[in-house]
């Protein structure tokens, strides 16, 4: 009997979080190294934001990164909010502090210069973070519905496994998880490239498949103006050793793991709030972290992530479920693996068993347990720059 | 295990799931297949010959265009199959995309 219920926390603001984390964002490259040493102090719940951007940004690329840290900021998966800032930095902290506390989250900020330092503005972050992580620990996980999931799929490091086996397997997750009146999001342009038809012909609505069209082209006209081949990244040096031709190849493979049934609805841009039920499109590069990053900000509160060479890859605030088709990467990388398709291919082990397991990971995941990329600390976080950094 | 598996009826390559060796002969999907080259794990062997300028097809859609004229049994991969997609070198080198 597939589950219908999951256990998770029910936000003030009607979503649904998997996790309950005090949040550290810093808002520029500078606080980064107070931000992780606060979050670190914090036992469990405490994860931070370390990135690179905050400055030096013009135009659309400020944009992202002021869009995308106040995405984490209002993300179900967030219980409270640490912001802490420079202090003379383009990203605007209490943008940030507003964003979080619209959501109904305990926010705070502190800023370095006013602390008066590295010292004191660790302490100070310390004791406040500590507080918020008291408050945290008296929520309670309840059932909640499967509706209220939006799922990321996302793959990494494919070989030949990954569109035989572990891609097709999350795709019927993903079909079920729609069933059940949930989301799905995928991202990678470049790699739906050569698959675009399949997805579109699926299109809920004439729009929703000109704009995946549309921004495919915009991504393949990008390669193009660089005068180069876009085979020195798609497919990567891995997946041609692995058995990948061409960019078409590796999309057909990879578009598998969106579902056969899902009806397009919607396009969306980095990190955008995704509000339809059924299948979105994220405009995200192919770039792991970007792409995961991206996806979560959009509201994601868990991801599947099929592997064929293996990856370690996780996320701040968003539990990703390692999935492998490849037997040798289950044995070599099992430190980074959550669960092993590869009997789809070695064993016979039917699509739908192999669903059913998925499925069943992810209530667990969702409802507390702890994922591979969790338990080894990977919080990997990378925003999508656009521009040059001025 | 089947030592290769055919994904669509539409397909003209097979994906090899063991290595195979020049000389040795696989059925799979109900066809016997003459392996030609060696086909390392996942990498994909041609079910009948493809020449110059034809469309390569794997999961019943277009991964691109043999280069060169490629026999049943062979390897086939980078060195016989060209992408059509995101050609920035081509278009600068004035020269038609594969598959055009």
């Amino acid at each position: 009997m597939t589950a219908t219920t999951f256990l998770g926390y029910r936000r003030a603001d009607g979503r649904v979080g998997v996790r309950n984390h005090v949040l550290v964002v810093p808002t520029v490259i500078c606080s980064a190294v107070v931000s992780e040493r606060i979050a670190a102090a914090i036992d469990g719940v405490g994860t931070a934001l370390p990135h690179l951007a905050g400055c030096g940004q013009l135009g659309p690329d400020m944009h992202v990164t002021h869009d995308t840290l106040a995405a984490y900021c209002r993300h179900p998966n967030v219980g409270a909010v640490l912001v802490v800032a420079l202090g003379c930095e383009q990203v605007v902290a209490q943008r940030l502090l507003d964003e979080a506390r619209r959501h109904d989250k305990p926010a705070a900020v502190v800023a370095i210069q006013t602390e008066g330092g590295t010292v004191r503005a660790t302490e100070t972050g310390i004791a406040i973070a500590r507080e918020m992580a008291a408050t945290l620990s008296s929520a309670r996980r309840e059932a909640c519905d499967l509706a209220s999931l939006i799922l990321c799929v996302k793959c990494g490091g494919s070989d030949y496994t990954s569109g035989l086996a572990s891609n097709p397997a999350v795709g019927r997750v993903a079909d079920r998880l729609v069933d059940a009146g949930g989301s799905v999001v995928l991202g990678e342009v470049a790699e739906i490239m050569g698959a675009e038809h399949l997805l579109a012909a699926r299109a809920a609505s004439p729009a929703a498949a000109a704009q995946l069209v549309r921004i495919v082209s915009r991504v393949e006209a990008e390669a193009m103006a660089l005068g180069l081949d876009i085979r020195g990244t798609q497919p990567s040096p891995g997946n041609i050793r692995g058995g990948l031709t061409t960019i078409e190849e590796k999309s057909l493979g990879a578009t598998h793991k969106a579902g056969e049934r899902t009806r397009l609805e919607d396009v969306v841009g980095y990190s955008a709030p995704i509000t339809s039920h059924g299948l979105t499109v994220m405009d995200t590069p192919g770039l792991d972290v970007e792409s995961v990053t991206g996806m979560v900000g959009g509201g994601a509160q868990v991801v599947m992530f099929t592997t064929g060479l293996g990856t370690p890859t996780g996320n701040p605030i968003a539990p990703v479920i390692k999935i492998t088709g490849n037997p040798r990467t289950a044995q070599t990388m099992a430190d980074n693996t959550d669960l092993d398709v590869s009997g789809i291919i070695t064993d016979g082990e039917p699509l739908d068993g192999a669903a059913d397991r998925l499925f069943a990971s992810l209530v667990d995941v969702c409802s507390g347990q702890l994922t591979a990329a969790e338990r080894l600390g990977h919080r990997e976080f990378a925003i999508h720059r656009r521009n040059p950094t001025i | 295990m089947n030592a290769m598996i055919v994904i669509s009826a539409h397909d003209n390559v097979a994906t090899a799931l063991e290595p195979l060796e020049p000389g040795t002969t696989i059925s799979a999907g109900g066809m016997t297949l003459a392996i030609g080259d060696r086909i390392p794990r996942g990498h994909k062997v041609a079910l009948r010959p493809i020449a110059r300028g034809e469309v390569v097809v794997k999961y019943g859609s277009t991964i691109g265009t043999a280069v060169s004229d490629i026999a049943a049994g062979a390897h086939v991969h980078t060195h016989n199959v060209e992408s059509g997609r995101g050609r920035g070198d081509q278009a600068r080198a004035g020269l038609p995309e594969a598959g055009a």
